[in-house]
């Protein structure tokens, strides 16, 4: 369970994980302040029937109660209050992909989706990829088998991209994938690369 | 990233449509009505826009789907289909409907912006956008921003993306790939306020700058589009459309050209055009119907000479900015292509 915050003195806590925990602790409480006291002190009363703050989220097949600004995006929910930063954020323009997940198995932007909307609905980030066992999901084996990620900022946007392709088409053709790629960018210039792990993804999955 | 987390807004999430315009006319120019979010969500960011409220008409579902119109439902007159204005890009795309019937629709849709994009983008959203227009977007106060002058237009200004016709003060395109089909398959738009309902032409819905600088649609502040009305008369004609952008995925187009049209005695590349429609997008603030192009077509043969004449008498008039001459000749030949069929 890759998402669980590393328990305190627990022995083999990584840098990463280490990172994680700050983030979802100290940085996002000292963040919700920059975020909310500006738009407190200009903003008079809500509305009548605004959303409530508390909110329950099913993310990689878990609820996850969490306290999210009416205006929040899903990125930001996801990196800042739930400490899942494999999502990454790379514009927050819509305009490069990295933030990809997918929202009940298509590929959505979650820089530009906000999380009132995705109330009961299911997301998958790139921690909710793995097998039962910890094992990589199909998509993830083929793009190290085919030296997708270079940098690697781009990766987890393009995983979730292959993975929703192959969801709702197993088999597609080069072009077809290439098509559905075609929403994440990778400023390494890996593209064939990732293209190449998408089709040999399809491949192993239906001969397995 | 701090400037990237949005200022506070309310958040209404309505689930039918009378309420939905019930808060409209309660917060009236304090709201902001919410579909894919794509262009919405840019100009809350950049802070160019900050409304109070936010109406998310995502949990609405009367407004969304592919619905087949009974004969004599249909704008004219006849059968169609209508299209709830909620309705996804990708779901455009896909749908065996108007992939049969209106392929033209169904190829626009499937130009626009990215995968992501149209899984979550709306053809209400696509069609009620905002223009591109980057010195409007980075805040300038131009004349549509309520200025008294305009910025793209001034001598030395980069206006590469900007308009070749009908600039009247105001120079900016519209940016929609989805415009031009459905003024080329003379849709109605259903617009409805707490009061009313009126269905507008395709081919009026788009506000030229002469008329109001301020506003790309016909809608009010009270105004919603909810649906998208299809008439029976172009189905199954024959469809050309193209889009001529920057890049393949994200871009807004340099120019698009939507056409339908009827020929007798024969399919693509013979016959005799009976009817034509014809529309270029982001050439001109409003899709650009090229009426004397389609009066020139109609009883000649679709042929190599027809098409020339076609490209010639559609930048005719033209009158290109500083650096947007490419767009004459790029007109000129989609225009040709369409014409010609291939």
């Amino acid at each position: 369970m890759t998402e669980s915050l590393p328990l305190p003195g627990r022995g083999n806590v990584s840098r990463r994980s280490f990172i994680k925990s700050v983030i979802a602790t100290s940085a996002s409480v000292s963040a919700m302040s920059w975020f909310s006291a500006p738009a407190a002190a200009r903003h008079q009363g809500a509305a009548r029937g605004s959303v409530g703050r508390l909110v329950s989220l099913e993310v990689n097949g878990r609820t996850r109660r969490v306290d999210v600004l009416p205006q929040e995006t899903l990125a930001m929910t996801l990196r800042y209050k739930l400490g899942l930063t494999g999502t990454k954020l790379g514009c927050d323009r819509a305009e490069c992909g990295a933030c990809t997940v997918m929202i009940d198995g298509v590929a959505h932007y979650s820089c530009s989706t906000l999380t009132h909307r995705v109330r009961g609905r299911e997301i998958t980030t790139v921690e909710g990829l793995e097998g039962p066992g910890g094992e990589l999901h199909p998509v993830q084996r083929a793009f190290i088998d085919e030296l997708g990620p270079q940098c690697g900022f781009c990766t987890p946007g393009q995983v979730m991209a292959a993975a929703a392709v192959l969801r709702a088409n197993p088999n597609p053709t080069r072009d077809e994938a290439r098509r559905a790629m075609s929403g994440n960018l990778c400023r390494c210039g890996a593209y064939d690369h990732y293209l190449n792990g998408v089709m040999r993804a399809a491949r192993e999955v239906s001969h397995a | 990233m701090m400037n990237d987390m949005m200022t506070h807004f309310d958040l209404l999430q309505p689930v039918d449509l009378d309420s939905a315009l019930d808060m409209l006319s309660r917060h009236g120019a304090d709201a902001w009505p919410l579909a894919g979010g794509y262009d919405s969500f840019d100009w809350f960011k950049n802070r160019g826009k900050q409304p109070a409220v936010v109406i998310d008409l995502e949990g609405i579902d009367e407004l969304r789907g592919v619905t087949e119109l009974e004969s004599g439902v249909g704008p004219g007159g006849g059968g169609g289909i209508e299209i709830g204005a909620m309705t996804t890009l990708a779901t455009l795309e896909a749908d065996p409907l108007i992939r049969s019937r209106y392929a033209l629709l169904a190829h626009a849709a499937a130009e626009v912006a990215s995968p992501q994009i149209r899984n979550a983008g709306t053809i209400g959203g696509n069609v009620c956008q905002d223009t591109r227009c980057w010195y409007y977007r980075y805040g300038m106060t131009c004349y549509r921003a309520g200025g008294n002058t305009c910025y793209a237009g001034a001598p030395g200004a980069m206006n590469r993306e900007h308009a070749i016709f009908g600039a009247d003060r105001c120079v900016a395109v519209t940016p929609s790939d989805v415009a031009p089909a459905l003024v080329a398959l003379d849709a109605g738009m259903v617009v409805r306020s707490a009061r009313r309902e009126k269905v507008v032409p395709a081919a009026e819905f788009f506000m030229p700058p002469g008329v109001d600088i301020t506003r790309m649609t016909v809608l009010g502040e009270r105004d919603l589009l909810t649906a998208i009305r299809i008439p029976d008369r172009w189905a199954g004609a024959d469809f050309h459309f193209e889009k001529v952008a920057d890049r393949k995925t994200w871009d807004f187009a340099l120019v698009s050209v939507a056409a339908a049209v009827r020929t007798s005695g024969g399919g693509n590349g013979g016959g005799i055009i009976e009817d034509a429609r014809i529309v270029a997008g982001a050439v001109q603030c409003v899709p650009r119907r090229l009426t004397t192009v389609e009066d020139l077509v109609r009883g000649r043969p679709r042929d190599e000479e027809t098409a020339e004449m076609a490209g010639e008498l559609a930048v005719r008039g033209a009158d290109p900015l500083d650096y947007n001459h490419f767009k004459v000749p790029l007109l000129r030949n989609l225009v040709k292509r369409a014409v010609r069929g291939t």
